[in-house]
């Protein structure tokens, strides 16, 4: 492991909490500073899986193996002490707050950061606010609306990333965030998550996605493929295009043998 | 998501406010209920022979009615009854100046964490201090307009034509058990009167404590908001734990005259051992708006229905109300209309929450008389229930007799979601302050319309509630 090294995964397997379903089967994946990973895999193959596990959602358990984020374990850390430490999870499907405002929600998650006594410098988090919003191309009146209550699929997504944007995570994971949005909405999310990674090159992204088309407009260092709840292959960018040529069915069968 | 864990830990039950002021009565009643002490109340009070003649009639009628059977569970009152103590004065005579409040009763101010600065902004406060009016100052620019803000007693002692010409005629003895034992023994609240035409840019704040162990608090408002007036009252309260059960029963009478404009704001926070039943109805005139905005904490069990009755063309009424049940609490709560008019409109909006063995119940009637044409009405009960213990109940009671009228009705029970606490949670928040921001947008759609002060005051009330720690 170098000095590098962000997010180090040995061998880990995991399952439904409450449940004996094993979904994955010895997952191993190291992630450096800066870095860009994208997990490509069909459905089932326990993608999102990992990003769950990795943001702690109770509903799946870690059963063996071990993660670590800048050298710590944080397989017993509560999700919110994983946030604070600096993982992000941009969801596939946000959830609705209703009644708290994306300005509120957001103040709320930083003030949650600082130390007892200290409070958020309302001035300066509306500048920030505002600041981060013009770079993603948003409305200031955005802020004011509660958080995912009646927005389309495109603003959920964005809104994740305005999140993203504030919050200042040094690992971003990115579950399906190209799921369910269209091309031009795509490409909003795409230049969002570009915009940050160019402000904080130190930002390490790990984006998990069904299809090669986010990987147009984000370009991955490293792409992986997940199958069976295992890392089948890892390469460069040319195995999201090799993906892309020949589909999951016949990779599969490529790989089998 | 270990949700109950969780609850567990946040100490919602805890009442915060656990403290007791020394102070020693100048007269307190006899324990119960009887004839012995209605009078004794009234003699105390020196008051005119049609009041004393009026207490001893609904005493009749009070001991004549039977327990209400339906809403909570009142099998323990009559015993409670037994034992309480109906009326108490801890003090001599009425304090116009803050400097002239008793140390003590300040320091019970303080502790409540009313800072200073905020005691000068709520200028013409009226405080309840026990069953009678102890603080009560009114803003010079309103004596210059003619507002009457008094103690219920002044107000009976100074005006009495206008109080006797009003007083129960909204809500008469005989209308249920508790509005006949309140009439019965009534003892503080207040007496407001915005003359025709006045409108009140800064609310009339009553702040009132029951402080008295085992002390019945038998509050009786009178508002009259003559023609074409404006004007805001606001009343919160919160009172200190005691190991027995205690009482308050209040009756609230607002007459808002053809073209007036009345808001009444109360936020209740009754420790858990009170049962809590108030009546509390406006009577509605021509053209004429009310608007109630009632929000319930604490208690054993509270019931309570604000009522508008739309008895003018045109008229308006609005009850938003907020009931929070903690463990062991039952919150009965709702609102009533009655529409005896043409183009009479109203709303009920209804949000309760329920967190561990919790029970909010929403209980509405809508009614609306033959002859109310085009009556438009709209009634919506959220309740959202933290833990798989909690309960809720909807009886929401219409009963239409005009065709020609258009009702709404719409409600929801939603749970607090495990992903609903992960998203928050993955962002950085505690499960508590998680839990705590659900809550608060549960409840944004009404606690937006509180003054700024009391909004504060509600979203700090349900972080501490949510965190189980006092500041």
């Amino acid at each position: 492991m170098s000095d590098s090294t962000i997010l180090t995964i040995r061998n880990l397997h995991a399952k439904v909490a409450d449940s004996d379903i094993e979904i994955l089967h010895g997952v191993d994946l190291e992630l450096r500073k800066g870095e860009i990973h994208a997990i490509m895999g069909p459905n089932g193959s326990g993608k999102s899986t990992l990003t769950k596990i990795l943001a702690g959602h109770p509903g799946y358990e870690a059963t063996e193996g071990e993660v670590r984020f800048h050298g710590e374990d944080i397989l017993e850390l509560a999700p919110d002490e994983r946030s604070r430490a600096g993982i992000f999870l941009a969801f596939q499907y946000p959830v609705e707050i209703p009644g708290v405002s994306i300005a509120n929600f957001l103040r709320t998650a930083l003030q949650a950061r600082l130390e007892e006594g200290e409070e958020v410098d309302l001035f300066d988090y509306q500048d920030e606010l505002l600041e981060r919003m013009e770079l993603l191309d948003m409305e200031p009146s955005f802020a004011e609306r509660p958080v995912n209550d009646g927005f389309s699929g495109g603003e959920k997504k964005r809104n994740e990333i305005l999140q993203m944007a504030m919050l200042k995570p040094s690992l971003a994971l990115m579950d399906e965030t190209d799921s369910g949005l269209d091309i031009d909405a795509l490409q909003v999310v795409a230049r969002g998550i570009n915009a940050l990674h160019e402000e904080n090159p130190d930002m390490t992204v790990l984006i998990i996605t069904h299809y090669q088309r986010l990987l147009n407009f984000i370009r991955p260092d490293h792409v992986h493929v997940m199958m069976g709840g295992k890392i089948i292959r890892s390469g460069g960018a040319e195995v999201a295009e090799e993906l892309e040529a020949r589909g999951y069915d016949e990779y599969r069968a490529v790989e089998a043998v | 998501m270990p949700q109950n864990e969780l609850v567990e830990g946040l100490g919602l039950d805890e009442y915060k406010y656990h403290f007791i002021t020394e102070d020693e009565p100048v007269f307190r009643s006899g324990r119960g209920l009887n004839e012995k002490v209605v009078r004794e109340i009234s003699a105390q009070k020196s008051e005119p022979e049609w009041m004393l003649n009026l207490r001893l009639k609904a005493l009749k009628i009070y001991n004549a009615k039977p327990m209400p059977t339906w809403g909570g569970d009142l099998s323990n009152l009559e015993a409670v009854l037994d034992q309480i103590y109906f009326y108490v004065r801890p003090q001599e005579k009425m304090e116009r100046s803050w400097d002239d409040v008793p140390v003590n009763i300040k320091e019970t101010f303080e502790k409540l964490g009313i800072p200073e600065a905020e005691q000068k902004i709520l200028a013409g406060v009226g405080a309840q201090y026990e069953s009678e009016m102890v603080y009560h100052s009114l803003k010079e620019e309103w004596n210059a307009k003619g507002v009457i803000f008094d103690s219920i007693e002044d107000g009976l002692r100074n005006h009495p034509e206008l109080f006797r010409e009003h007083f129960g005629t909204v809500i008469p003895a005989a209308d249920n058990k508790f509005s006949a034992m309140n009439s019965a023994v009534w003892s503080g609240g207040s007496f407001v009167y915005i003359p025709k035409g006045v409108e009140l840019d800064t609310p009339l704040q009553a702040y009132f404590r029951v402080n008295q162990e085992q002390m019945g608090q038998f509050e009786r408002t009178l508002i009259i908001a003559d023609e074409g007036s404006k004007a805001h009252y606001i009343e919160g309260c919160t009172a200190p734990v005691y190991s027995t059960e205690s009482f308050h029963s209040g009756v609230i009478e607002i007459v808002v005259k053809k073209g007036a404009h009345f808001r009444y704001t109360t936020i209740q926070n009754w420790s858990n051992n009170m049962y809590n039943l108030v009546t509390q109805r406006a009577m509605v005139h021509e053209r004429a708006t009310m608007e109630w905005l009632d929000g319930n904490l604490g208690s054993k069990l509270t019931m309570k229905y604000p009522s508008c009755f739309l008895v003018g063309e045109g008229a308006h009424g609005s009850i938003l109300s907020i009931a929070y049940a903690g463990n062991g609490q039952h919150q009965d709560t709702g609102g009533k209309v009655v529409h005896a008019a043409p183009n009479t409109t109203s709303q009920i909006i209804s949000k309760s929450i329920s967190k561990g063995t919790g029970r909010s119940t929403y209980r509405g009637l809508l009614k609306v008389h033959e002859g109310s044409v085009n009556a438009v009405s709209n009634v919506e009960c959220d309740a959202l229930l933290i833990n798989d213990t909690s309960r809720t109940d909807t009886y929401p009671y219409i009963e239409i007799e005009e065709k020609r009228s258009n009702i709404g009705h719409e409600a929801t029970v939603s749970k607090v979601g495990d992903e609903q606490i992960f998203y928050l949670m993955s962002r950085g928040m505690s499960e508590e302050e998680a839990m705590a921001l659900i809550v608060r947008g549960f409840i944004e759609p009404i606690a937006k319309l509180l003054p700024l002060e009391y909004a504060v005051e509600l979203n700090r009330l349900i972080e501490l509630e949510m965190e189980g720690s006092v500041g």
